[in-house]
Protein backbone atom coordinates (compact mmCIF):
# COMPACT_ATOMS: atom_id res chain seq x y z
CA UNK A 1 0.00 0.00 0.00
CA UNK A 2 3.07 2.26 0.80
CA UNK A 3 4.34 1.84 -2.48
CA UNK A 4 0.74 2.94 -4.33
CA UNK A 5 1.13 5.56 -2.07
CA UNK A 6 4.34 6.92 -2.80
CA UNK A 7 3.76 6.13 -6.68
CA UNK A 8 0.84 8.24 -6.62
CA UNK A 9 2.41 10.96 -4.77
CA UNK A 10 4.75 11.09 -7.26
CA UNK A 11 2.70 11.05 -10.38
CA UNK A 12 0.62 14.18 -8.34
CA UNK A 13 3.67 15.77 -7.38
CA UNK A 14 5.22 15.79 -11.46
CA UNK A 15 1.54 16.40 -12.76
CA UNK A 16 2.14 13.27 -14.84
CA UNK A 17 -1.39 11.55 -15.58
CA UNK A 18 -1.78 13.82 -18.52
CA UNK A 19 1.34 12.44 -20.08
CA UNK A 20 1.21 8.71 -19.23
CA UNK A 21 -2.38 9.40 -20.63
CA UNK A 22 -1.02 10.82 -23.69
CA UNK A 23 1.80 7.90 -23.72
CA UNK A 24 -0.71 5.15 -23.53
CA UNK A 25 -2.42 6.33 -26.89
CA UNK A 26 0.17 7.24 -28.73
CA UNK A 27 2.01 4.13 -28.36
CA UNK A 28 -1.40 1.80 -27.85
CA UNK A 29 -2.53 3.46 -31.68
CA UNK A 30 0.92 2.84 -32.98
CA UNK A 31 0.75 -0.98 -31.26
CA UNK A 32 -2.71 -1.28 -32.96
CA UNK A 33 -1.90 0.05 -36.34
CA UNK A 34 1.39 -1.99 -36.64
CA UNK A 35 -0.58 -5.00 -35.68
CA UNK A 36 -3.23 -4.29 -38.54
CA UNK A 37 -0.56 -3.88 -41.23
CA UNK A 38 0.76 -6.89 -40.18
CA UNK A 39 -2.63 -9.24 -40.52
CA UNK A 40 -3.50 -7.33 -43.46
CA UNK A 41 -0.44 -7.93 -45.17
CA UNK A 42 -0.62 -11.57 -44.18
CA UNK A 43 -4.64 -11.87 -45.42
CA UNK A 44 -3.32 -9.66 -48.30
CA UNK A 45 -0.67 -12.57 -49.23
CA UNK A 46 -2.95 -15.72 -48.67
CA UNK A 47 -1.98 -19.00 -47.69
CA UNK A 48 0.19 -18.04 -44.66
CA UNK A 49 -0.12 -20.19 -41.76
CA UNK A 50 -1.82 -18.85 -38.42
CA UNK A 51 1.38 -19.99 -36.59
CA UNK A 52 3.93 -18.11 -39.23
CA UNK A 53 1.54 -15.37 -38.53
CA UNK A 54 1.35 -15.76 -34.63
CA UNK A 55 5.64 -15.72 -34.43
CA UNK A 56 5.59 -12.50 -36.74
CA UNK A 57 3.03 -10.75 -34.53
CA UNK A 58 4.59 -12.06 -30.99
CA UNK A 59 7.72 -11.07 -32.19
CA UNK A 60 6.45 -7.15 -33.43
CA UNK A 61 4.37 -7.12 -30.13
CA UNK A 62 7.86 -7.52 -27.99
CA UNK A 63 9.58 -5.19 -30.22
CA UNK A 64 6.92 -2.66 -29.91
CA UNK A 65 7.15 -3.41 -25.70
CA UNK A 66 10.76 -3.20 -25.36
CA UNK A 67 10.77 0.22 -27.64
CA UNK A 68 8.24 1.96 -25.81
CA UNK A 69 9.63 0.79 -22.56
CA UNK A 70 13.24 2.18 -23.45
CA UNK A 71 12.43 5.04 -25.21
CA UNK A 72 10.27 6.34 -22.62
CA UNK A 73 12.46 5.64 -19.56
CA UNK A 74 15.37 7.20 -21.56
CA UNK A 75 13.27 10.38 -22.33
CA UNK A 76 11.52 10.62 -19.13
CA UNK A 77 14.53 10.42 -17.12
CA UNK A 78 16.09 12.67 -18.77
CA UNK A 79 13.45 15.38 -18.64
CA UNK A 80 12.69 14.62 -14.64
CA UNK A 81 16.56 15.10 -13.70
CA UNK A 82 16.32 18.59 -15.69
CA UNK A 83 13.60 19.79 -13.80
CA UNK A 84 14.59 18.34 -10.05
CA UNK A 85 18.20 20.28 -11.21
CA UNK A 86 16.19 23.22 -11.79
CA UNK A 87 14.13 23.12 -9.02
CA UNK A 88 17.43 22.65 -6.75
CA UNK A 89 18.67 25.42 -8.32
CA UNK A 90 15.61 28.23 -7.03
CA UNK A 91 15.38 25.88 -3.56
CA UNK A 92 19.73 26.26 -3.38
CA UNK A 93 19.32 23.07 -2.17
CA UNK A 94 19.78 19.52 -2.94
CA UNK A 95 16.23 17.51 -2.50
CA UNK A 96 17.88 14.11 -3.92
CA UNK A 97 16.36 12.43 -0.36
CA UNK A 98 13.52 14.17 -1.10
CA UNK A 99 9.54 13.30 -2.61
CA UNK A 100 10.93 15.40 -5.67
CA UNK A 101 13.90 13.08 -5.73
CA UNK A 102 11.67 9.66 -5.20
CA UNK A 103 9.76 11.31 -8.39
CA UNK A 104 12.48 12.04 -10.47
CA UNK A 105 13.18 7.96 -10.14
CA UNK A 106 10.11 6.42 -9.84
CA UNK A 107 7.80 8.69 -12.30
CA UNK A 108 10.11 7.27 -15.60
CA UNK A 109 9.71 3.84 -14.65
CA UNK A 110 5.59 4.49 -14.54
CA UNK A 111 5.85 6.53 -17.91
CA UNK A 112 7.87 3.77 -19.50
CA UNK A 113 6.17 1.03 -18.28
CA UNK A 114 2.55 2.27 -19.75
CA UNK A 115 4.59 3.45 -22.81
CA UNK A 116 5.70 -0.44 -23.35
CA UNK A 117 2.61 -2.55 -21.69
CA UNK A 118 -0.25 -0.24 -24.32
CA UNK A 119 1.27 -1.81 -27.64
CA UNK A 120 2.16 -5.08 -26.37
CA UNK A 121 -1.55 -5.80 -24.80
CA UNK A 122 -3.31 -4.47 -27.66
CA UNK A 123 -0.84 -6.20 -30.26
CA UNK A 124 -1.61 -9.52 -27.90
CA UNK A 125 -5.47 -8.47 -28.27
CA UNK A 126 -5.24 -8.45 -32.09
CA UNK A 127 -3.49 -11.54 -31.90
CA UNK A 128 -5.42 -13.61 -30.22
CA UNK A 129 -8.32 -14.77 -33.06
CA UNK A 130 -4.60 -16.28 -34.32
CA UNK A 131 -3.52 -17.62 -31.66
CA UNK A 132 -6.75 -19.27 -31.36
CA UNK A 133 -7.27 -20.50 -34.87
CA UNK A 134 -3.41 -21.82 -33.99
CA UNK A 135 -4.81 -23.89 -31.28
CA UNK A 136 -7.64 -25.80 -32.99
CA UNK A 137 -10.54 -23.45 -31.58
CA UNK A 138 -13.07 -22.56 -34.06
CA UNK A 139 -14.07 -19.02 -35.27
CA UNK A 140 -17.33 -18.06 -36.85
CA UNK A 141 -15.18 -16.32 -39.56
CA UNK A 142 -11.11 -17.02 -40.48
CA UNK A 143 -8.69 -15.66 -38.37
CA UNK A 144 -7.12 -13.33 -40.30
CA UNK A 145 -10.24 -11.55 -40.59
CA UNK A 146 -11.41 -11.87 -37.45
CA UNK A 147 -7.46 -10.22 -36.21
CA UNK A 148 -8.51 -7.66 -38.07
CA UNK A 149 -12.00 -7.34 -36.89
CA UNK A 150 -10.16 -6.96 -33.61
CA UNK A 151 -7.86 -4.60 -34.52
CA UNK A 152 -10.59 -1.91 -35.74
CA UNK A 153 -13.04 -2.46 -32.75
CA UNK A 154 -9.70 -1.71 -30.59
CA UNK A 155 -9.01 1.24 -32.63
CA UNK A 156 -12.45 2.50 -32.60
CA UNK A 157 -12.46 2.15 -28.39
CA UNK A 158 -9.47 4.28 -28.61
CA UNK A 159 -10.80 6.96 -30.66
CA UNK A 160 -13.94 6.70 -28.16
CA UNK A 161 -11.47 7.59 -25.51
CA UNK A 162 -9.76 9.99 -27.25
CA UNK A 163 -13.45 12.14 -27.61
CA UNK A 164 -14.43 11.14 -24.05
CA UNK A 165 -11.18 13.05 -22.54
CA UNK A 166 -11.21 15.70 -25.28
CA UNK A 167 -14.69 16.66 -24.83
CA UNK A 168 -15.79 15.95 -28.37
CA UNK A 169 -18.41 13.90 -29.57
CA UNK A 170 -16.70 10.46 -29.17
CA UNK A 171 -18.57 9.21 -32.00
CA UNK A 172 -17.07 11.49 -34.20
CA UNK A 173 -13.59 10.82 -32.82
CA UNK A 174 -13.88 7.13 -33.15
CA UNK A 175 -15.05 7.58 -36.67
CA UNK A 176 -11.89 9.83 -37.19
CA UNK A 177 -9.40 6.87 -35.91
CA UNK A 178 -11.53 4.15 -37.97
CA UNK A 179 -10.60 6.16 -40.97
CA UNK A 180 -7.16 5.85 -40.67
CA UNK A 181 -7.16 2.14 -40.38
CA UNK A 182 -8.99 1.50 -43.46
CA UNK A 183 -6.71 4.35 -44.91
CA UNK A 184 -3.53 1.80 -43.90
CA UNK A 185 -5.86 -1.81 -44.79
CA UNK A 186 -6.73 0.36 -48.42
CA UNK A 187 -3.34 1.27 -49.13
CA UNK A 188 -1.83 -2.22 -48.49
CA UNK A 189 -4.36 -3.98 -50.42
CA UNK A 190 -3.92 -1.66 -53.08
CA UNK A 191 -0.37 -2.07 -52.86
CA UNK A 192 -0.97 -6.44 -53.15
CA UNK A 193 -3.43 -5.76 -56.13
CA UNK A 194 -0.43 -4.25 -58.02
CA UNK A 195 1.24 -7.42 -57.64
CA UNK A 196 3.89 -5.61 -54.95
CA UNK B 1 9.52 17.88 30.46
CA UNK B 2 8.26 20.53 28.77
CA UNK B 3 5.61 20.69 25.43
CA UNK B 4 5.61 22.56 22.59
CA UNK B 5 2.45 23.82 22.00
CA UNK B 6 2.90 26.03 19.03
CA UNK B 7 5.65 26.81 16.91
CA UNK B 8 5.50 29.40 13.38
CA UNK B 9 8.08 28.62 10.82
CA UNK B 10 9.28 30.36 7.83
CA UNK B 11 9.43 28.03 4.87
CA UNK B 12 10.57 27.97 1.49
CA UNK B 13 8.90 25.30 -0.62
CA UNK B 14 8.38 24.67 -4.17
CA UNK B 15 4.94 24.64 -5.87
CA UNK B 16 4.46 20.92 -6.06
CA UNK B 17 3.01 19.49 -3.54
CA UNK B 18 0.80 22.70 -2.86
CA UNK B 19 -0.03 24.44 0.33
CA UNK B 20 -2.99 22.11 0.77
CA UNK B 21 -1.42 18.80 0.44
CA UNK B 22 1.52 20.24 2.67
CA UNK B 23 -0.61 21.24 5.36
CA UNK B 24 -2.32 17.72 4.98
CA UNK B 25 0.99 15.85 5.42
CA UNK B 26 2.26 18.22 8.27
CA UNK B 27 -1.33 17.45 9.98
CA UNK B 28 -0.58 13.72 9.28
CA UNK B 29 2.50 13.77 11.84
CA UNK B 30 0.00 14.15 14.70
CA UNK B 31 -2.90 12.98 16.24
CA UNK B 32 -3.94 16.53 17.12
CA UNK B 33 -2.04 19.30 15.01
CA UNK B 34 -3.59 22.13 13.13
CA UNK B 35 -1.77 23.67 10.24
CA UNK B 36 -2.24 26.56 9.23
CA UNK B 37 -0.16 28.00 6.17
CA UNK B 38 0.28 31.54 4.68
CA UNK B 39 1.69 31.66 1.14
CA UNK B 40 3.38 34.87 1.27
CA UNK B 41 5.21 35.67 -1.73
CA UNK B 42 5.47 33.12 -5.09
CA UNK B 43 8.02 32.94 -8.00
CA UNK B 44 8.80 30.67 -10.94
CA UNK B 45 9.40 27.28 -8.69
CA UNK B 46 8.80 28.57 -5.51
CA UNK B 47 6.53 30.32 -3.12
CA UNK B 48 7.59 31.39 0.69
CA UNK B 49 5.08 30.09 3.25
CA UNK B 50 4.94 30.82 7.07
CA UNK B 51 3.96 27.51 8.78
CA UNK B 52 2.38 27.36 12.02
CA UNK B 53 1.87 24.57 13.81
CA UNK B 54 -0.64 24.10 17.03
CA UNK B 55 -0.91 21.02 18.73
CA UNK B 56 -0.67 19.68 22.33
CA UNK B 57 2.86 18.45 22.21
CA UNK B 58 4.60 18.96 18.90
CA UNK B 59 7.15 16.30 17.96
CA UNK B 60 9.51 19.33 16.03
CA UNK B 61 12.07 16.83 14.88
CA UNK B 62 8.92 15.17 12.59
CA UNK B 63 7.83 18.42 11.29
CA UNK B 64 11.49 19.25 10.07
CA UNK B 65 11.93 15.62 8.38
CA UNK B 66 8.39 15.89 6.93
CA UNK B 67 8.70 19.68 5.57
CA UNK B 68 12.58 18.20 3.89
CA UNK B 69 10.86 15.30 2.57
CA UNK B 70 8.42 17.42 1.11
CA UNK B 71 11.67 19.44 -0.93
CA UNK B 72 10.31 22.68 1.87
CA UNK B 73 13.66 24.81 3.44
CA UNK B 74 13.36 26.27 6.94
CA UNK B 75 14.69 29.30 6.72
CA UNK B 76 13.42 30.74 10.38
CA UNK B 77 11.55 29.84 13.28
CA UNK B 78 9.63 33.25 13.94
CA UNK B 79 7.19 31.93 17.06
CA UNK B 80 7.47 29.22 20.16
CA UNK B 81 5.01 28.61 22.42
CA UNK B 82 6.02 25.89 24.90
CA UNK B 83 4.54 24.88 28.46
CA UNK B 84 6.83 23.74 31.50
CA UNK B 85 5.41 20.65 33.74
CA UNK B 86 4.23 22.91 35.80
CA UNK B 87 1.99 24.51 34.00
CA UNK B 88 0.81 21.55 32.91
CA UNK B 89 -0.37 20.57 36.15
CA UNK B 90 -1.95 24.05 36.85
Amino acid sequence: MHLLRQISFSLRLTRSHGIARRYFITNGFDGALTMLGLTTGFYAAGGVAPSVAVTACLGTAIALAVSGVSSAYISETAERKKELLELEHAMLAELEETAHGDAARIVPIMIAMVNGIAPFSIALGIMLPLWLAQHGVGLPFGPFETSIFTAFLIIFGLGVYLGRISGTFWLWAAVRTVLIALVVVSLIMALELNGV
Amino acid sequence: MSSVKRIVLDVLKPHKPNALHFAQELADQGRDYRIKIKVTEVDKKTESTIVSVEGESIDFDRIVDTISRLGGAIHSIDEVEVLSPSAHAR
